[in-house]
C-alpha cells in the first residue's frame, strides 16, 4: 500500500471545474430550493472565469449537475449561437466532457438567459436560468432585511399595489419581463427575465427549473408539477406579448415568441425567437426529415390561458 | 312622587395649586326636584349657583355629599358615577344649556340643531326638519337655517343654542342664564317651550339673571346665599 | 378633596379597549410608568401632555409598532384574543392592518410619497386580501370621499399634494377597512389654522356618522377639546388625571393640569 494507491492523481482542476465542496454546497442548496419552492436559498458563489453578471448563477448550478453522459444545451434570448451561449457551452463542454446539442428534443439539460424553449420539456430534462436580481420585492422594499421578513410573512401587498400603480398610471400592467409570480401558492419570485410569453410554461410543468443567481449568491427552484401563478388582479386577465400572429420571416414558423428586427422604411419584419426551432423549420421547409417536440403553444395560443 | 334628583350635603371648592389654597363655592347643600318641577337657583354673585349647575351636570367634581339622579337604569350618584356613565346620561337623561354656542366651522345651524336627534338615532331628513321647525320657532331668520352660526351675532347664535339644547325632551334640565342676550319674541318662545317640557314631566334648574322672565314656570326657590333659609316651596306666584 | 369615581353601571358593554400597567423605558428614560386606558364603543379618547410626556409612545404600542416592557393590552372584538402586546409580528401586521387605523403627524411616515393617493389607501385593502381591481377602486373612492378628498385628484401622489390633503389620505387609508380602532398622533399639528379647522372638522364628522371609536394625541387643547369625549393627561410617562373633556377643562384637578388649562385659556 502506497500513498499513490490510496490518494488520486493529481490533477490540474476538478471535473466540472467546481472543487467538490463547492458542488456539494450547490447540490445541499438546490434540494433545499426544491423543498421550499420559489423560496431563495443563498450560497457561496465561487469565482468561474467569467465575470459576475455574465451567467455566472446559472455557470455554478450546470457545473454542480454535468456528467459525461448529460448532453447539454445552451442558448441566450432563445438563440444558441450568440457569444454568450458558445462560449458558456464550450466551456461546459470542456469540464465536464458532457456531449453538447442545439436541439431542445436531445438536450438533457439546458442553461437558458431570458428565455424557456418554445418545445415542451419533459420530466427528464432540467432547465436552468440565469438570474440577475433574483428579489421580487426589490423594486418595493430596497431594504433586504425587511423584503426577508416579508417572504417570510407572506406580505406580498406592496407587489399589488404596483401592480395597481400601474394600471392607474399607464391603464395596464406594465410589467414586461421578469413578471412576479406566486410559486406553490406561498413564495413570490422572479422567474428572470423571461418574456411574460415564458411565464405560464412553467406553471405545472414536468420539468425542474433551477434559478440561479452568481452575482447575488441566491438559487430557487421550481420543481416538477408546481403551480406558478403571475400576480394578477381577479378581474384584470394576465395577457403575453401579442406575438400569436406573427411569423417568422426566415424559417416561416408562426405562433411562438419573435424578435423583432426594425427595417429601414420603418416597419417591422420578425424572427422566431427559439433559433434552434428557426432552424428546424427551415430544415423541413427544405425537405429534411426533421422531428418536432409538441410545443406550449398552438397557433399562437396557450391551453388554459386567459384565465 | 320621586324626585329625579335628590342633592344631599354636597360641598365644592377649587383648589388653586398655583395660589396653594382652597377657595370654597358652595358646602352643605341638599335639596330634591320631582319631575315637572321647576327650581330656581338664586343668591348673589359668586354663591355658587353656576357651579352647582355644572357639579350636578360633572363639568366640576363634587368634594362631598351625594346627587341622587333617578335615570332610566336605577338610581345613581353623579357625584360617583364612572365618566362613561355621565356621557350616557348626558345624552339622553340629562340637558344643560347655557348662554354661550360651541358654533364649529362648517356646521350649519339646521345640522348643529339636529344633531341630539341624529345621535338618538333619528333619520337625517327627519331630524332636519325638526330642527328647522325649532329654528322657526326661536326665530332664527329662514335664510340663516343653512348658514354657519359662526358668523352669527351673539343673540342668533343664542337661538340656534337654545333650539339645539332643546330639541330633545330630557328628564332633567339644567339652566344657566340661558335668557341673556334674547330678544322679546324669542324669550317669549323659550318659555313656552319650557312650559311644554315642564308639563311634559322634565325637571328643571335654573339659574337666571331676571327671574321675572320665567316667574310663570317657578315652583320652588333655593338661595344659595351663605345664611340663607333652605330649600323653599312657592305656591304663590309673585317675583 | 375629591370623591374617587365608581365602576360603570349604566354603560354595561365592555370597553372595546383596555391597556393596563402599560411601561416602557429606553435605557434610563422611562418613556411610559404603568399606563392604563380604557376606551368603550363609539367613544373618543383625548390624550394631551407636552412633548416628551410619552403620549405618542403610547400610541405607537397601542398600533403595537413598539412592543412595552411590561403592560396588557386586550381589544375586545371577535377573533381577538388575549394580549396583543404578546403576538407574533404576522399576527401584529394583520390585526394592525384590519382593525386598526392610524393618522401620524407626519404623512412620510403614513403613506407613500410617489405612489398614487388612491394606491395608499388601496394598499390596505390588498393587505387584507382584496384581489379585485374594480373593488380595489371603489372602495379607495369611497373612503376619500369619506375623508372629504377631492376625488379629481385621487390619483395624484401625495408628494403633489397640500399638508391638509395628505392628511386627508391618511384618514382615507385608515377608515377605508372600517376598522374598530382609529389612533391619531397629532393629525393637524403643523397645518394652516384654517386647514386644521377643516380637517378636525372631517373627523368631527366621520365620528358623528360612523361611531369610530378613536384614540387621539395632541398638544394642542383646542384639538383634544373638540373631539374627545374623555381626556387623559399625561406628563414624564405617566397618567396624571383624566376624566371627562369639560370636567378636565373647567374643573381640572392635579396642579399640572390646572397649569396646562390655563396656559392655554
Amino acid at each position: 500500500m502506497s500513498l499513490a494507491t490510496l490518494t488520486r492523481a493529481w490533477e490540474p482542476m476538478s471535473y466540472g471545474f467546481l472543487d467538490g465542496s463547492a458542488k456539494r454546497e450547490v447540490r445541499r442548496k438546490m434540494l433545499k430550493a426544491v423543498a421550499v419552492p420559489g423560496c431563495q436559498m443563498p450560497y457561496a458563489s465561487r469565482e468561474v472565469p467569467m465575470a459576475r453578471g455574465w451567467g455566472t448563477g446559472g455557470l455554478q448550478v450546470s457545473c454542480t449537475l454535468l456528467n459525461p453522459k448529460m448532453r447539454v444545451k445552451v442558448i441566450d434570448q432563445g438563440a444558441d449561437d450568440s457569444v454568450n451561449a458558445a462560449s458558456i457551452r464550450k466551456f461546459l463542454a470542456r469540464v465536464s466532457g458532457a456531449p453538447t446539442t442545439t436541439d431542445t428534443l436531445e438536450a438533457d439539460l439546458i442553461q437558458s438567459r431570458h428565455r424557456i424553449p418554445e418545445e415542451i420539456l419533459r420530466e427528464d430534462q432540467v432547465l436552468v436560468l440565469q438570474v440577475p436580481n433574483p428579489e421580487p420585492l426589490r423594486p418595493v422594499q430596497p431594504n433586504m432585511s425587511i423584503a426577508r421578513q416579508m417572504h417570510a410573512d407572506a406580505d406580498y401587498g406592496r407587489m399589488w399595489l404596483q401592480l395597481y400603480e400601474q394600471i392607474v398610471r399607464a391603464g395596464r400592467v406594465m410589467q414586461g419581463a421578469s413578471y412576479p409570480s406566486l410559486v406553490n401558492g406561498r413564495f413570490i419570485m422572479t422567474p428572470s427575465p423571461i418574456p411574460r410569453w415564458d411565464v405560464p410554461k412553467l406553471h405545472m410543468a414536468k420539468h425542474l427549473t433551477i434559478l440561479s443567481a452568481g452575482r447575488e449568491k441566491r438559487l430557487y427552484v421550481v420543481p416538477p408539477y408546481t403551480r406558478v401563478e403571475p400576480l394578477v388582479f381577479d378581474d384584470v386577465p394576465y395577457r403575453v406579448e401579442e406575438h400569436g400572429g406573427l411569423t417568422c420571416t426566415r424559417s416561416g414558423a408562426t405562433g411562438f415568441f419573435m424578435n423583432e428586427i426594425p427595417q429601414d422604411d420603418g416597419s417591422s419584419a420578425y424572427e422566431i425567437s427559439d433559433s434552434d426551432f428557426g432552424v428546424k423549420s427551415i430544415r423541413k421547409r427544405e425537405g429534411e426529415e426533421v422531428a418536432f417536440g409538441a410545443t406550449w403553444y398552438t397557433g399562437g395560443e396557450m391551453e388554459g390561458q386567459g384565465r | 312622587m320621586t324626585p329625579v334628583l335628590d342633592v344631599r350635603a354636597l360641598s365644592k371648592g377649587f383648589t388653586m395649586h398655583h395660589l396653594g389654597r382652597n377657595l370654597g363655592a358652595f358646602e352643605n347643600v341638599s335639596f330634591s326636584v320631582r319631575p315637572g318641577e321647576f327650581l330656581l337657583l338664586k343668591g348673589r354673585n359668586g354663591a355658587g349657583k353656576s357651579t352647582l349647575l355644572r357639579t350636578i351636570y360633572r363639568s366640576y367634581l363634587a368634594d362631598a355629599g351625594q346627587i341622587l339622579f333617578a335615570s332610566d337604569h336605577g338610581e345613581i350618584d353623579l357625584a360617583r358615577a364612572a365618566d362613561v356613565d355621565v356621557a350616557t346620561l348626558r345624552q339622553n337623561e340629562i340637558g344643560f344649556v347655557t348662554q354661550f354656542l360651541r358654533p364649529r366651522p362648517r356646521v350649519t345651524a339646521e345640522a348643529l340643531v339636529a344633531e341630539p336627534l341624529r345621535r338618538a338615532g333619528v333619520a337625517t331628513g327627519e331630524a332636519l326638519a325638526e330642527a328647522r321647525h325649532w329654528l322657526g320657532t326661536f326665530g332664527v331668520k329662514r335664510d340663516l337655517w343653512a348658514a354657519y352660526p359662526t358668523t352669527f351675532s351673539g343673540g342668533e347664535q343664542q337661538k340656534v343654542n337654545l333650539a339645539g339644547a332643546l330639541i330633545l325632551p330630557k328628564k332633567l334640565q339644567l339652566l344657566d342664564e340661558p335668557t341673556a342676550s334674547l330678544d322679546t319674541s324669542a324669550r317669549g318662545a323659550l318659555v313656552r317651550r319650557l312650559a311644554e317640557l315642564k308639563a311634559a314631566g322634565t325637571a328643571m334648574i335654573g339659574v337666571f339673571h331676571h327671574a321675572a322672565d320665567v316667574a310663570e314656570l317657578i315652583d320652588t326657590e333655593l338661595d344659595l346665599s351663605p345664611g340663607a333659609a333652605p330649600q323653599e316651596e312657592r305656591d304663590d306666584v309673585a317675583v | 378633596m375629591t370623591i374617587a369615581l365608581d365602576a360603570p353601571r349604566i354603560v354595561r358593554t365592555q370597553p372595546i379597549l383596555q391597556a393596563t400597567g402599560v411601561s416602557k423605558s429606553y435605557g434610563p428614560v422611562q418613556a411610559l410608568s404603568d399606563v392604563s386606558a380604557e376606551v368603550y364603543p363609539g367613544e373618543v379618547l383625548g390624550i394631551v401632555g407636552e412633548s416628551g410626556s410619552g403620549k405618542s409612545t403610547f400610541l405607537r404600542c397601542l398600533n403595537l409598532e413598539e412592543t412595552p416592557d411590561r403592560g396588557a393590552y386586550t381589544l375586545d372584538l371577535p377573533d381577538v384574543q388575549g394580549n396583543l402586546f404578546e403576538l407574533d409580528r404576522y399576527a401584529r401586521r394583520m390585526l394592525c392592518a384590519t382593525r386598526i387605523g392610524i393618522v401620524y403627524q407626519n404623512p412620510h411616515q403614513g403613506l407613500l410619497m410617489k405612489h398614487s393617493s388612491s394606491g395608499n389607501v388601496a394598499e390596505r385593502l390588498l393587505v387584507a386580501g382584496e384581489r379585485r381591481f374594480a373593488v380595489l377602486r371603489e372602495k379607495a373612492r369611497e373612503a376619500l370621499d369619506a375623508s372629504e378628498f377631492p376625488l379629481d385628484r385621487m390619483d395624484a401622489p401625495p408628494v403633489e399634494l397640500s399638508g391638509g390633503m395628505q392628511q386627508r389620505v391618511q384618514l382615507a387609508k385608515a377608515i377605508a377597512l372600517e376598522p374598530a380602532l382609529l389612533l391619531l398622533d397629532e393629525p393637524t399639528t403643523g397645518l394652516d389654522v384654517s386647514v386644521q379647522a377643516l380637517v378636525l372638522d372631517t373627523l368631527k364628522r366621520l365620528q358623528q356618522e360612523r361611531r369610530i371609536t378613536m384614540i387621539i394625541v395632541s398638544h394642542d387643547l383646542g384639538v383634544i377639546r373638540t373631539l374627545s369625549d374623555r381626556v387623559m393627561v399625561m406628563r414624564q410617562g405617566r397618567v396624571v388625571e383624566q376624566g371627562l373633556a369639560d370636567q378636565i377643562f373647567q374643573d381640572p384637578q392635579h396642579a399640572y393640569t390646572q397649569q396646562l388649562v390655563h396656559a392655554k385659556l
